[in-house]
C-alpha cells in the first residue's frame, strides 16, 4: 500500500516538466544510477573472482573471460571448510531462530495487540528497549552464561538462544494485528470460540504478509550473524558458514595457490541463499512496515 | 507511521452469550474468583501467558546479563569449569584502571572516535540524498531498492571478501589509482585502515537507513511542499526548508542506530584488518573485549571496557537527542 502512494506521489510531481525540473530529473537518475553501481558491483565482481583460474586484478579481470573460467574454486574451498556442514549448520542456526520466533512472537504480538492484560504496555516498552540494546555489553555475560555456566558451548541451542526471538518480529506482528477489524474478532468470542482458535484460523491467515515480512526479517540477523557463533563454536562441525568462512579468512587462506578465489567462492555460497530469497520476496521489504517495526 | 502506542483491545464480555453491542458495562460475570483474577492480571490474563515465553526470554538474554555485566565488572572474576563456584572477591575499580592504563584500550576508543565521525555524518548525509531521489524516481523504482538494499541484507563476512580482493596491494582499486595508490596499501596503512572501515560501513548500511528515511518521506505533508513553491522557493529550497524539517524524527533514529552500530565494530576490524592492524591502528573497543576477555581470559576487565562503551554511547545518543530531537 505504502509503494502505491509512494509512486502515486512520484508522478503527481512529474506533471509539469519544465526545462530545469528535465534537468532534475536527469541529475537524479544519473546519482541513482551511480548509486546503483557502486552497492551493485562488488557482488559481481564477487562472482567473476570466484570463477577466476588465477586472480585477475586488472581492469580486463573484471569482464568474464571464457580462457579463465574454472569452478575449481569452489572445490578448493569446499576441500578445507566443508560448505555443506557449514551450509546446514547455518540453516540449523537460522531455522531455530525463526521457529521461536514465529511461534512465540506471534503469541506475543497477539496478546499485546487484541487482548487486555496488565503488563501490556510494560511488554511493548520492553520490546521496543531490547532493540536499541548493545550487543557488546552482552558478550562477556552471555558467554559466561552460556558457554560456562550452562555448558552450552559447541550446541546449536546456545547458538540460537540469544537469538531465538525477534523483537522487531514482534512489533511487526503486533502492528498487524492492531489493523485488523475487532468486530470479526468480537463476533467470534460472542460464539464462543477461545483465543487461540480466534489466533489460529482468524488472526494467522489475516496476516500472511506480515509473516513473510518478519520471517525475511528475522532470516537475515543469525544466517549473517559472525560475532556470538564464532565466539561459543570451537568445533569445525558445528560451524556456521559465516564462522568457518572467516576462520579460513583469517588463517588457512594464505597458504593456498588462488586464496582470493577460494575466498571468493565461499562468499558467493554464504551471501547466495539470503540474496536469491531477498529478490523473489523483496516487495515484502516495505519501507513502512519495517520502518514501523524499528520504530513502534 | 501508522503508530497506535495506545490500542485498547477489544472489550471481550467475560461469558459467552452476552452481548449487549455497545454496553459499556463491566464484563457481567459474577464469579468472585474470575474477578480476582481480573484484578490481579487484567481482563484477559490469557495475555500474559501468551507473552511469558518472551518475557522469560527478555529477561534471561537481555535483562540479566546485563546486570550481570555490571556485576562482573566490580569484581574479580575469571572462568571456571561448569559447577564450580570459586571465590570471586569486590575489588572496586581495578578492572577499569587496569583497562585504560592499557594504551591499547585507550587508542581503541579513539579508533571508535574516528570512525564514527566519518561514518555517521556520511550516513545521514547519503542515506537522505538517496532516499528522497528514490522517493521521486518513476522509472526502475523496484530495481533501485534491490540493489541498495542488497549490500545490507548479505553477509559482512561474505561483503568483507570481495573488499578484501578490491583494496588489498594488487587489488583493482589500486590497479585503477595508478601513481596514485597509497604507500602502505589502504588496509595496512594507520592512517587509511580505520577510514576504509568506516566507509565499507556506511556502504555496507546504507539500505537500511535508505528505508527508513523513505518511510519517514510519506509522513511529510505534501502541502508543506505546494505553498513552499507558491512562495518562490526552489527545489533546492524546499530540501532543506520542508524535506530536511520534516523527516527530523527520523534522522534522530539514523543517528542513534548508526551510533549504536558503530560502537559494536567487531567483524570488519577482525576480518579486513587482519584483527585490528596495523599496529592496532583500526582496533576497535568490541575487538579488545574479544582479545582480552576471551582469548585472555580476563573477563572482568573486558566487562569494564563494555561498561565504559555503553556509557559513552549513551552520552553521545544524549547530545544527539537535544541537539536533533523533538524540541516543544
Amino acid at each position: 500500500m505504502a509503494e502505491i502512494t509512494e509512486e502515486r506521489a512520484g508522478r503527481m510531481r512529474h506533471t509539469r516538466p519544465t526545462g530545469w525540473s528535465r534537468a532534475q530529473t536527469v541529475i537524479r537518475g544519473v546519482v541513482l544510477g551511480l548509486g546503483a553501481i557502486v552497492f551493485l558491483f562488488p557482488f559481481y565482481y564477487m562472482v567473476i573472482g570466484a570463477l577466476q583460474k588465477d586472480p585477475d586484478p586488472t581492469i580486463a579481470g573484471a569482464f568474464p573471460n571464457p580462457s579463465n573460467l574454472t569452478f575449481d574454486n569452489f572445490v578448493n574451498v569446499n576441500e578445507r571448510i566443508n560448505l555443506g556442514t557449514g551450509l546446514i549448520n547455518s540453516g540449523i542456526f537460522t531455522g531455530g531462530v525463526l521457529l521461536c520466533t514465529v511461534v512465540f512472537g506471534v503469541l506475543v504480538g497477539y496478546a499485546l495487540a487484541m487482548l487486555k492484560w496488565r503488563g501490556a504496555k510494560a511488554t511493548f516498552a520492553l520490546a521496543l528497549l531490547v532493540q536499541v540494546i548493545p550487543f557488546q555489553l552482552l558478550q562477556i555475560p552471555l558467554y559466561v552464561l552460556i558457554a560456562r555456566d550452562y555448558g552450552l558451548a559447541d550446541t546449536h541451542v546456545g547458538m540460537i538462544l540469544p537469538f531465538a526471538i525477534n523483537s522487531t518480529a514482534v512489533i511487526i506482528f503486533r502492528q498487524y494485528f492492531l489493523q485488523l477489524p475487532k468486530e470479526l474478532f468480537e463476533a467470534a468470542r460472542i460464539d464462543g470460540a477461545g483465543e487461540i482458535r480466534l489466533l489460529w484460523s482468524i488472526a494467522l491467515p489475516l496476516v500472511r504478509p506480515a509473516l513473510v515480512t518478519a520471517v525475511l526479517l528475522t532470516f537475515i540477523g543469525p544466517w549473517n550473524e559472525f560475532l556470538w557463533p564464532f565466539l561459543i563454536t570451537k568445533d569445525a562441525a558445528l560451524q556456521p558458514l559465516a564462522v568457518s568462512l572467516a576462520n579460513y579468512i583469517s588463517t588457512v587462506a594464505a597458504s593456498t595457490d588462488n586464496p582470493f578465489g577460494a575466498i571468493l567462492a565461499g562468499a558467493v555460497v554464504l551471501a547466495a541463499p539470503v540474496v536469491v530469497l531477498f529478490i523473489v520476496f523483496q516487495r515484502y521489504f516495505v519501507s513502512n512496515d519495517l520502518g514501523s517495526g524499528v520504530k513502534g | 507511521m501508522t503508530s497506535a502506542v495506545d490500542s485498547p483491545g477489544a472489550p471481550a464480555p467475560a461469558r459467552a452469550g452476552a452481548p449487549g453491542p455497545g454496553s459499556t458495562a463491566p464484563a457481567s460475570g459474577p464469579r468472585a474468583k474470575r474477578r480476582l483474577s481480573h484484578r490481579i492480571f487484567g481482563r484477559q490474563p490469557l495475555g500474559l501467558l501468551f507473552s511469558s515465553p518472551y518475557l522469560v526470554f527478555v529477561i534471561a538474554v537481555f535483562a540479566f546479563p546485563i546486570v550481570y555485566s555490571v556485576w562482573i565488572s566490580f569484581h574479580d572474576f575469571f572462568f571456571a569449569a561448569p559447577g564450580a563456584n570459586p571465590e570471586r572477591p569486590f575489588v572496586g575499580l581495578d578492572n577499569y584502571i587496569n583497562a585504560f592504563s592499557n594504551p591499547a584500550v585507550i587508542r581503541s576508543f579513539g579508533n571508535v572516535g574516528i570512525f564514527l565521525l566519518i561514518n555517521v555524518p556520511l550516513t545521514v548525509v547519503l542515506s537522505l540524498l538517496l532516499a528522497s531521489a528514490l522517493n521521486k524516481v518513476v522509472h526502475a523504482r523496484t530495481f533501485l531498492r534491490v540493489s541498495f538494499y542488497v549490500p545490507y541484507v548479505t553477509a559482512s563476512v561474505a561483503v568483507v571478501a570481495v573488499w578484501l580482493f578490491l583494496f588489498n596491494g594488487n587489488g583493482l582499486v589500486n590497479t585503477v589509482l595508478g601513481p596514485l595508490a597509497p604507500d602502505p596499501s589502504w588496509l595496512i596503512n594507520e592512517n587509511l585502515a580505520m577510514p576504509v572501515i568506516a566507509i565499507y560501513v556506511t556502504w555496507k548500511q546504507l539500505g537500511f537507513y535508505i528505508l527508513l528515511y523513505l518511510a519517514a518521506l510519506q509522513n511529510v505533508p505534501k502541502e508543506l511542499y505546494e505553498s513552499a513553491a507558491t512562495d518562490g522557493a526552489g527545489r533546492i529550497r524546499q530540501f532543506f526548508s520542508v524535506t530536511v524539517p520534516g523527516v527530523r524524527p527520523a534522522t534522530l533514529l539514523v543517528l542513534l542506530v548508526s551510533t549504536v552500530t558503530g560502537a559494536n565494530l567487531f567483524t570488519e576490524p577482525y576480518l579486513l584488518t587482519g584483527g585490528g592492524g596495523p599496529n592496532g591502528a583500526s582496533a576497535s573497543p568490541v575487538l579488545l573485549m574479544y582479545q582480552l576477555g576471551i582469548q585472555q581470559g580476563q573477563p572482568d576487565v573486558a566487562s569494564a571496557i563494555g561498561v565504559v562503551l555503553v556509557i559513552g554511547v549513551l552520552i553521545v545518543a544524549f547530545i544527539q537527542n537535544r541537539l536533533v530531537g523533538e524540541r516543544d
